[in-house]
């Protein structure tokens, strides 16, 4: 039998693999990916796998997304490959880095944090501590963040 | 030897860099003390170093030691001083974010000491100023000025190495005791936490202080440990720490210092940040046991040593 295909296969694009379960539509958010882009997207969610137990699966046709714009979902999804997908079959296979340093995506989660000051122009930034597990530490108030999934902006 | 523009967190520094401000400190002290004191012992110096500098005091909550002592360490250099004491008299009453105060400030003087009620504010207004900012407190954040106070007048007492020391109090919650700890690991201090349970040291920071080089013990008995302590550095427990206003008054009591309980160890000295309220008995004040006085002193010579340094001073007084 031909290799089983999670998602409706793709002649061209991106698979994004190995998401931890539940944060497909971060991982969406974190690209910037939504209704108002041209892309068609598929995602899957809480699928069986047997590296991770369960996993999310996001498909974005004929685009292909460059590592540096997708690192930053190592934030969240910290296990994910990206595979690039050409005429059907898979040219391209990397595992997610985590940046040194994050501006936006996350928030501090310390209300009275200078970064959530809504007068002041200023945008959230923090600094990688540990990547697995990842641990984040606000350039501002020095706060640390260990589940960056609840603070996405 | 000192690279910062800026002085934000006690994180910072590296230990070779607290030791260059500690023995700047140490250098410039002379200029610290009154020329004619009260006690016509005329052990001060005039000093004209900083002679043409402006430092902006930017205080958006109360202070006297920090305030002061800044104001004073950068007179007795001979500078000046220009001070926003009151948000309500100025531009920040009309709503002015702190990033437009920074840069228009910035414009009128060569330093900036900025206390703040938001963590991070001074991290912030580092990126919006062309003059070094000097973080006088943000919030429950940093305070890098106290912390260096605090290991001065430890040095002064000459227990800097080799030193054991007890932190007592609410080392929870208590923005002092983080970074006097982390700072006391660079130099493989001996620390015993002293507080309730409930207030006792988060345990991510323990373990970063004795990655650090730290020891690290922890007790909720001060009797238990003063035998073994050369310095107390007692914090205030406060109230609202308690839902119960009996159980705070039987914690407070139960960490409260004492003649009698100083008894115990004739050498140990007692440091607090201050403002103390009623954790330390009025009868210690004349013990020779007390520091706190000469430690608040301590914040003159230390920030006179941060300002020459900042503001490209360097030479002798
Ligand atoms: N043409 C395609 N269209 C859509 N999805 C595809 C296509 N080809 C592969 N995929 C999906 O991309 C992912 C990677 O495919 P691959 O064939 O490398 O699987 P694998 O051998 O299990 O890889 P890994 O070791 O990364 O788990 C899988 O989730 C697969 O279902
Ligand atoms: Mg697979
Ligand atoms: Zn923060």
């Amino acid at each position: 039998m031909k290799k089983e295909l999670k998602v409706v296969p793709i002649k061209n694009g991106t698979v994004i693999d190995h998401i931890t379960a539940g944060q497909a539509l971060n991982v969406l958010k974190i690209l910037e990916i939504n209704g108002r882009t041209d892309a068609v997207v598929s995602v899957v969610i809480n699928v069986r796998s047997k590296k991770m137990g369960r996993k999310d699966i996001v498909k974005v046709e004929d685009r292909e997304l460059k590592p540096d714009e997708v690192d930053k979902i190592a934030l969240i999804a910290p296990n994910a490959t990206i595979n690039i997908i050409h005429d059907s079959e898979v040219t391209g296979k990397h595992k997610v880095y985590l940046p040194k340093s994050i501006e936006g995506i996350i928030r501090c989660a310390n209300p009275n944090c200078i970064s959530n000051a809504e007068k002041e122009p200023v945008m959230s930034k923090f600094i990688t501590v540990s990547e697995n597990p990842p641990q984040f530490r606000c350039f501002y108030c020095e706060r640390i963040i260990e589940d960056a999934s609840r603070n996405i902006c | 030897m000192f690279t910062k523009r800026h002085i934000i967190s006690t994180r910072d520094f590296s230990k070779e860099e607290i030791d260059y401000v500690l023995s700047r400190a140490e250098e410039l002290e002379i200029y610290a003390r009154a020329e004619e004191p009260g006690d016509g012992k005329g052990r001060g110096r005039k000093s004209d170093l900083l002679k043409g500098k402006i430092l902006a005091n930017l205080f958006y909550e109360p202070s006297t030691r920090t305030r002061f002592s800044f104001e004073t360490a950068m007179k007795r250099l001979g500078g000046e001083v220009i001070n926003l004491s009151s948000t309500e008299a100025s531009s920040v009453a009309k709503g002015e974010n702190l990033a437009d105060t920074i840069r228009t400030v910035s414009g009128y003087c060569d330093v900036i000491v900025l206390r703040h009620p938001h963590e991070g504010a001074s991290r912030m207004a580092a990126s919006f100023s062309p003059v070094p900012i000097i973080n006088a407190g943000d919030g429950a954040g940093q305070h890098p000025t106290q912390t260096l106070l605090d290991l001065y007048t430890i040095k002064r007492e000459g227990l800097l190495d080799g030193l054991r020391i007890a932190l007592i109090g609410d080392l929870k919650y208590g923005r002092t005791v983080h970074s006097l700890a982390y700072a006391l690991s660079l130099y493989k201090a001996t620390l015993f936490f002293v507080s309730p349970e409930a207030l006792r040291m988060p345990d991510e920071i323990k373990s970063d202080l004795k990655e650090a080089g730290a020891e690290v013990l922890e007790s909720t008995d001060i009797k238990e440990i003063i035998k073994e302590a050369n310095v107390l550095y007692v914090t205030r427990i406060q109230k609202e720490r308690f839902p119960d206003p009996a159980e705070y008054r039987k914690v407070a009591g139960t960490y409260r210092i004492t003649t009698d309980l100083i008894e115990e160890n004739e050498d140990v000295i007692i440091m607090h940040p201050l403002p103390k309220v009623d954790e330390i008995d009025v009868e210690v004040d004349g013990t020779k046991n007390a520091r706190y006085f000469k430690q608040t002193f301590y914040g003159v010579p230390v920030r006179m040593a941060i300002l020459s340094i900042l503001l490209g001073k360097e030479e002798m007084g």
